[in-house]
């Protein structure tokens, strides 16, 4: 097992990915390639708030390095964010945005907008899009817009959406989403309609995998729901 | 503003100064040295009265067994350990930078260590280096909180596990815990699985080896087993 560092020397880069050692049997897979959240995720409004939802599993190239990972993160009491991309840079975010609202919510004496939160992300990873990957969903409830859902694209665009899907696994929903979702659904509606879009991304996308988590964001609170594999619905 | 009387701040963090001459060497036929990495098997479990942490004892450069008898279970303080995989002096770093600010920050609010600490520390400080740092750690603890495993990834990933396995030999060691592991396990049926753990990276990988380490961390304190058994034959 060798250094990245070594074994690029004789090219030009310092790519962690690329590897030429006659000991590259002995580096495992997790040094050369960093932890990614090979993800689906999905998120919806409904007629009472919002709700997101996403798969379970942690790749790093091939190897599955978790497989019961809670990509659904909290931020402030109804504000969450779903995270897909490196899972470092995910997490790192995360934990500097939700310092950032706490320490805003401290400042403005009431709870931080959805919006507010959402821009911080999207100032953060346009500013650092070169060195980060990082797709996120931000997705909240407050006093003056109720249930919203902001979409961060890896180049740090920033966009309010109806219904938002992200991470390698979308790719294989997108139909799903477009000839599925519509607007004002009940709770129930809205909960089947994700936990079948997440169901039908961990059967086609190999980085996307083990049980669906859920959130549901309103006026009172949030509920989390986990779905296990054995819950998921079957697919003809 | 610099004079030779006032010399200015050296900038932080790596210097890759070098890097072009060393590339231009390398066209010119230089071998650049290996680095001494444990090619390990580390694994690790949540049971009943705390936490248990293995590890192997063999470091490597390439194929050469640079070190027969390393330690890669790194004390950080009388509550928090971490088993350590990647290269053997990133860790070793690790554990000093980590062990001082735990020690600061218990002399500084008078209580017990709790393990998030250390783990925050860690992991920001791999994220602040991009994955140069390259150190894969599995950090136990017990504070009032209760037990607690955490992964580390070398590019600053975290995340809370019952039981892992690290390194090399983290393949095999997986599929022994994946297999065997229960909860609420006694002293003895953890020190067995996290063995046997071991033991199936020891055999099946050859970056692994020369005995194993046990480290079992309870509320009343840490037990550090050294040469919990050597395998009969010196895989």
């Amino acid at each position: 097992m060798s250094s990245p560092f070594t074994l690029n020397w004789a090219d030009d880069s310092h790519d962690l990915e690329k590897t030429n050692s006659q000991f590259d049997s002995l580096t495992p897979d997790y040094l050369k390639h960093p932890h990614k959240t090979g993800t689906t995720l999905m998120a919806a409004s409904y007629d009472g708030g919002i709700m997101i939802a996403a798969d379970t599993r942690t790749s790093t190239g091939t190897y599955v390095a978790g497989r019961l990972t809670d990509k659904l993160t909290k931020l402030t009491d109804k504000i969450y964010c779903c995270r897909s991309g490196s899972s470092a840079d995910t997490q790192a975010l995360a934990a500097i945005v939700k310092y950032h609202l706490s320490f805003y919510e401290e400042e403005i004496g009431e709870p931080a907008s959805v919006g507010v939160a959402a821009n911080i992300f999207r100032d953060l990873i346009y500013q650092y899009k070169y060195s980060l990957t990082a797709g996120i969903i931000v997705a909240g409830w407050d006093k003056r817009d109720g249930g919203q859902i902001y979409q961060i694209t890896l180049g740090g665009m920033l966009k309010r959406l109806p219904v938002a899907f992200g991470g390698s696994g979308s790719v294989f929903i997108m139909g799903y989403v477009d000839s599925t979702f519509k607007p004002n659904m009940t709770r129930q509606e809205c909960r089947d309609f994700l936990v079948k879009g997440i169901t039908l991304a961990i059967h086609r996308d190999g980085s996307s995998g083990g049980c669906a988590r859920l959130a549901t964001i309103n006026e009172s609170g949030v509920e989390r729901e986990d779905v296990t594999y054995d819950e998921l619905p079957p697919l003809i | 503003m610099s004079s030779a009387l006032l010399p200015p701040f050296p900038e932080p963090g790596f210097s890759f100064e070098n890097v072009e001459r060393n590339v231009s060497l390398v066209k010119k036929g230089f071998k650049p040295p290996k680095f001494t990495s444990t090619g390990t098997t580390v694994a690790a479990a949540i049971f009943d009265g705390g936490i248990i942490i293995g590890t192997d004892k063999r470091a490597s450069a390439g194929t050469i067994v640079a070190n027969k008898n390393t330690n890669k279970i790194h004390k950080i303080s009388n509550n928090i350990a971490f088993g350590g995989a990647g290269t053997a002096a990133d860790c070793d770093q690790m554990e000093k930078m980590v062990r001082a600010h735990v020690e600061l920050h218990r002399l500084n609010s008078g209580k017990q260590v709790p393990v998030c600490v250390a783990l925050t520390k860690i992991t920001q400080h791999l994220f602040r280096y991009q994955g140069h740092i390259q150190c894969a750690l599995i950090v136990g603890g017990v504070d009032k909180f209760g037990y607690h495993l955490h992964h580390v990834y070398p590019h600053g990933s975290s995340s809370e596990v019952l039981f892992e396995a690290m390194g090399s030999g983290s393949l095999a060691a997986i599929s022994h815990l994946e297999l065997n592991y229960k909860q609420n396990m006694n002293l003895d049926e953890a020190k067995l699985l996290i063995r046997n753990a071991i033991l199936a990276g020891v055999e099946n990988d050859l970056a692994s080896g020369n005995g194993i380490d046990l480290c079992i961390i309870t509320p009343s304190g840490m037990e550090h087993l050294v040469d919990y058994e050597i395998p009969v034959a010196f895989v």
